[in-house]
């Protein structure tokens, strides 16, 4: 097996991370397309790991996961703090801190 | 074998991203954040990462999905019916930009030489490589990762909280 195949693979699900980033208004919604392109680093990172036969590319990914729950438990605490203010989880409404 | 398995999980991941992308309904979202999670973990074990693979499971797909879930399900946000105006981005800029990224990524990477997979070694991706190193020559990035979770649990309760 080619492991470009898997970088491919990898290199599609990040780009469609950043599609829904960047398409969709809903903030958890972002955050999902967040947790997408987090996934698509990992697949990347364990294929190099696993062509370098060594557990670095592994912890790394455990280092990314921990990272992601972190974001998610944060993101999502502040989608809740921003639900109980405005009524609403649509980014575009929240601009408060844009000029 | 191996090339149909990974044939079916790419399809199967691509598939539950593009319903990230594409539905209204943001609990749909989330299930197809789950099937993509699980097409994931499948990757991994195809890789013959059998630790990192269990992990992606219980915490991605266990944990992490029913938090989403749970906060998506408690706000009762139903369909996105945001009236169309006010978009910081033109709306078909994002995908053209998107698809540039995506070209240039895909290409550099297939520019890449690199060797076919060696041959699965049995003692890659076990819970004895991963510990050795992780409490070994990773132990202080460890130690700090610990810290960032319970630095992210007091933040998410205090902000999380209506009144304290």
């Amino acid at each position: 097996m080619d492991p470009r195949m898997y970088l491919l693979v990898s290199s599609v699900l990040f780009s469609l991370g950043v599609l829904s980033v960047l398409l969709r208004r809903g903030a958890i919604v972002i955050l999902m397309g967040v947790e997408l392109m987090l996934n698509a680093a990992n697949l990347a990172f364990l294929t190099f790991a696993r062509i370098q036969g060594t557990a670095e590319g592994q912890i790394y990914v455990f280092f990314v996961m921990t990272l992601a729950a972190a974001e998610a438990a944060v993101g999502l605490a502040i989608v809740i703090a921003i639900f109980r203010l405005r009524e609403t989880t649509d980014v575009d409404e929240v601009s408060l801190m844009k000029w | 074998m191996e090339t149909l398995a990974f044939f079916v999980l790419s399809v199967l991941a691509v598939a539950a991203a593009l319903v990230v992308l594409t539905h209204r309904n943001e609990v749909i979202c989330a299930l197809g954040l789950a099937f993509n999670l699980v097409a994931l973990a499948g990757f991994y074990f195809l890789l013959g990462a059998q630790f990192i693979g269990l992990l992606q499971l219980i915490v991605y797909a266990g944990a992490i999905m029913v938090l989403i879930l749970f906060v998506v399900m408690l706000l009762n946000l139903g369909e996105e019916r945001y009236p169309r105006r006010r978009q910081w981005i033109h709306p078909w800029l994002a995908p053209v930009a998107t698809l540039v990224f995506a070209g240039v990524l895909g290409g550099v990477l297939w520019q890449v030489e690199l060797e076919p997979l060696p041959a699965s070694d049995p003692a890659f991706g076990t819970v004895e490589q991963v510990g050795l190193d992780l409490f070994g020559r990773y132990f202080y990035p460890f130690e700090v990762i610990s810290l960032l979770l319970i630095v992210a649990m007091v933040g998410a309760v205090v902000m999380a909280k209506r009144r304290l």
